[in-house]
């Protein structure tokens, strides 16, 4: 019976030894939209430091959480944070300006709209497009899920939060695309840097949606990329570097190639 | 003799402990489910979640009525249900009495692949072949509506009523047949009157199994239903109970009314799922009855 005991000691002890491993990774967790510029930067700091950077696409909000949870040191956000964020002891660091798109499909005849006029189609005032020039049908809206960065952004910045009748809402800028280039009447928004020729980027107020435009501010749909980190507490070594590198010219580099634009 | 003895109960334990391991799986799940998914009933009252038309959980006076998210999982899953019922039990019966052997390998080699395609591949064929095609069948504005979704669920839980219909099928005794057909009734008369009957606690677990499936299916209806909150009809787009919560737990922060409530609609979902399961263990006991 000793001996059976013993036994079973060695196997629990064996199958929980799994779990305590050291973790030198660098955690980040949140928007879904700065995949891709993490993805590329990643990338490159494994290749110049051997640090891998783990990234859980999880959304803004729930990014910021988890960092004031502290299960995840780097918080990914694609706005701005609230001040109730703030509060609870976090800190932004604006990394890089994205402008969202206001994508319709190819076969669309519409070329430009102001802010007024958008804040207007989504919240159903506007409800044809042939109200706007363009063919008699019924505007389609696609939007993202509750809780998205990019519908967070897009509704604040066109002030229309909470009032978008979308006919769609999708878990990912990767569906809106393919919604709206599958539907002639379809309106969607996402992440100017996933906008191929598949769909066409409407102007705003005159003003086509490109770097340029943005890091000059006369494109109004756009927002920033943050990094949100607690603020009295320090950093861990690899953490602080991959911040660091961010802000090199290696990493400029990069998010310029993922298409957003880098600030300063 | 003694170290025998240890080994055989050393072996014992550990085979007793990995026969534990699913009951333990499902104790947990329930159990927790349970504990997180009460608290946010609690607060908001039973009959206004189960029966509350409106869902807006990150307004700025949030509301979480679930009811649109239930009728759209009810009516979803009986329209797929209804729709595969009938194609699968004729599709099962040419492959259990009427293709030769050949044919009937074929076909079943194709319906196994069928099962088999993860659904967020359906899903996203669905997005880009099936929705814009309902759109222009029904002259819609835009095809991401419950029809589309039905049709999505009616080809994922095909291959499981024509799976299990064949085998119960196929387990009728050729006695019976070969009687039918001795008193003078042709083939087909068999088959309805004779063999079907016979088989129905099978065919009838066949259709349980495929509501379950339905009902549980999320990634696939995610991408075709449009997944807006809205009381069901068939051409407007509409949230599943399943894609309610997968859309927004993610975003949802721990502790939050718009978690817990999540986690209730998960428990309601649960309850679902638990009471088909129940009346498939009926049909199935029934069957062994006969």
């Amino acid at each position: 019976m000793k001996k059976l005991i013993c036994v079973l000691f060695v196997l629990i002890t064996l199958l929980t030894t799994g779990c305590s491993k050291k973790n030198e990774n660098v955690s980040t967790d949140g928007s879904t939209s700065m995949s891709k510029v993490i993805g590329m930067l990643s990338e490159g700091f494994l290749e110049e430091t051997g640090v891998t950077v783990d990234y859980n696409a999880t959304g803004s909000s729930s990014g910021i959480q988890a960092v004031i949870e502290g299960r995840s040191e780097i918080g990914l956000s694609s706005r701005s944070l609230k001040d109730s964020e703030k509060q609870q002891g976090l800190k932004e660091i604006v990394v890089a300006y994205d402008g969202i798109a206001v994508i319709v499909n190819n076969e669309n005849t519409v070329e430009d709209l102001d802010m007024e006029t958008l804040a207007k189609i989504f919240t159903g005032e506007i409800t044809n497009w042939s109200q706007l020039g363009g063919d008699d049908s019924d505007i389609v809206l696609i939007g993202r899920e509750a809780g998205s960065g990019t519908r967070d952004g897009f509704e604040s910045i066109t002030s229309t939060t909470d009032k978008c009748l979308y006919k769609q809402e999708l878990l990912s800028t990767g569906d809106v695309i393919t919604a709206v280039s599958s539907n002639p009447n379809a309106i969607g928004y996402a992440s100017l840097a996933s906008v191929k020729d598949t769909v066409k980027a409407l102007k705003i107020n005159g003003v086509v949606a490109s770097e340029a435009t943005i890091l000059d501010k006369t494109y109004l749909l756009q927002r920033p990329f943050v990094y949100a980190v607690k603020e009295n507490v320090e950093l861990s070594e690899n953490a602080q570097k991959f911040i660091d590198y961010t802000f090199s010219d290696k990493g400029k580099e990069l998010m310029v190639a993922a298409g957003v634009v880098p600030a300063n | 003799m003694k170290k025998n003895k240890i080994v055989e109960n050393i072996a014992y334990i550990v085979f007793l402990i990995f026969g534990m391991l699913t009951i333990a799986c499902v104790l947990l799940i329930t159990v927790y489910l349970i504990v997180s998914g009460i608290p946010a009933i609690k607060e908001i009252g039973l009959i206004n979640f189960l029966f509350g038309k409106k869902w807006a959980s990150t307004a700025q006076e949030p509301s979480f009525g679930i009811l649109p998210f239930i009728l759209t999982s009810v009516y979803g899953t009986a329209a797929a249900t209804v729709l595969a019922v009938p194609v699968g039990l004729l599709s099962s019966i040419y492959i259990s009495r009427y293709a030769n052997k050949k044919v009937r390998s074929v076909i079943e080699s194709f319906i196994n692949m069928l099962a088999s395609i993860p659904s967020v591949v359906v899903g996203l064929i669905g997005m880009v072949v099936l929705v814009p095609t309902v759109a222009k069948v029904f002259r819609l504005s835009d095809g991401a509506t419950l029809a589309s979704a039905i049709v999505v669920l009616t080809i994922m839980i095909l291959p499981n009523v024509i799976k299990v219909s064949v085998t119960s099928l196929d387990a009728v005794k050729k006695e019976y047949e070969d009687g039918s057909i001795a008193l003078g009734a042709t083939k087909e008369e068999t088959i309805i009157k004779v063999t079907i009957p016979k088989a129905k606690s099978g065919i009838a677990s066949a259709i349980v199994l495929a509501i379950g499936r339905a009902i549980g299916e999320a990634m696939a209806v995610v991408m075709v239903s449009g997944n807006v909150a809205n009381m069901p009809t068939l051409f407007d787009s509409v949230r599943f109970l399943t894609t309610a919560i997968s859309s927004e737990m993610s975003y949802a922060s721990v502790g939050s009314l718009q978690r817990n409530a999540l986690f209730s609609i998960a428990l309601v979902l649960y309850v679902f799922i638990m009471l088909i399961n129940a009346f498939l263990n009926i049909f199935l006991k029934k069957g062994q009855e006969n």
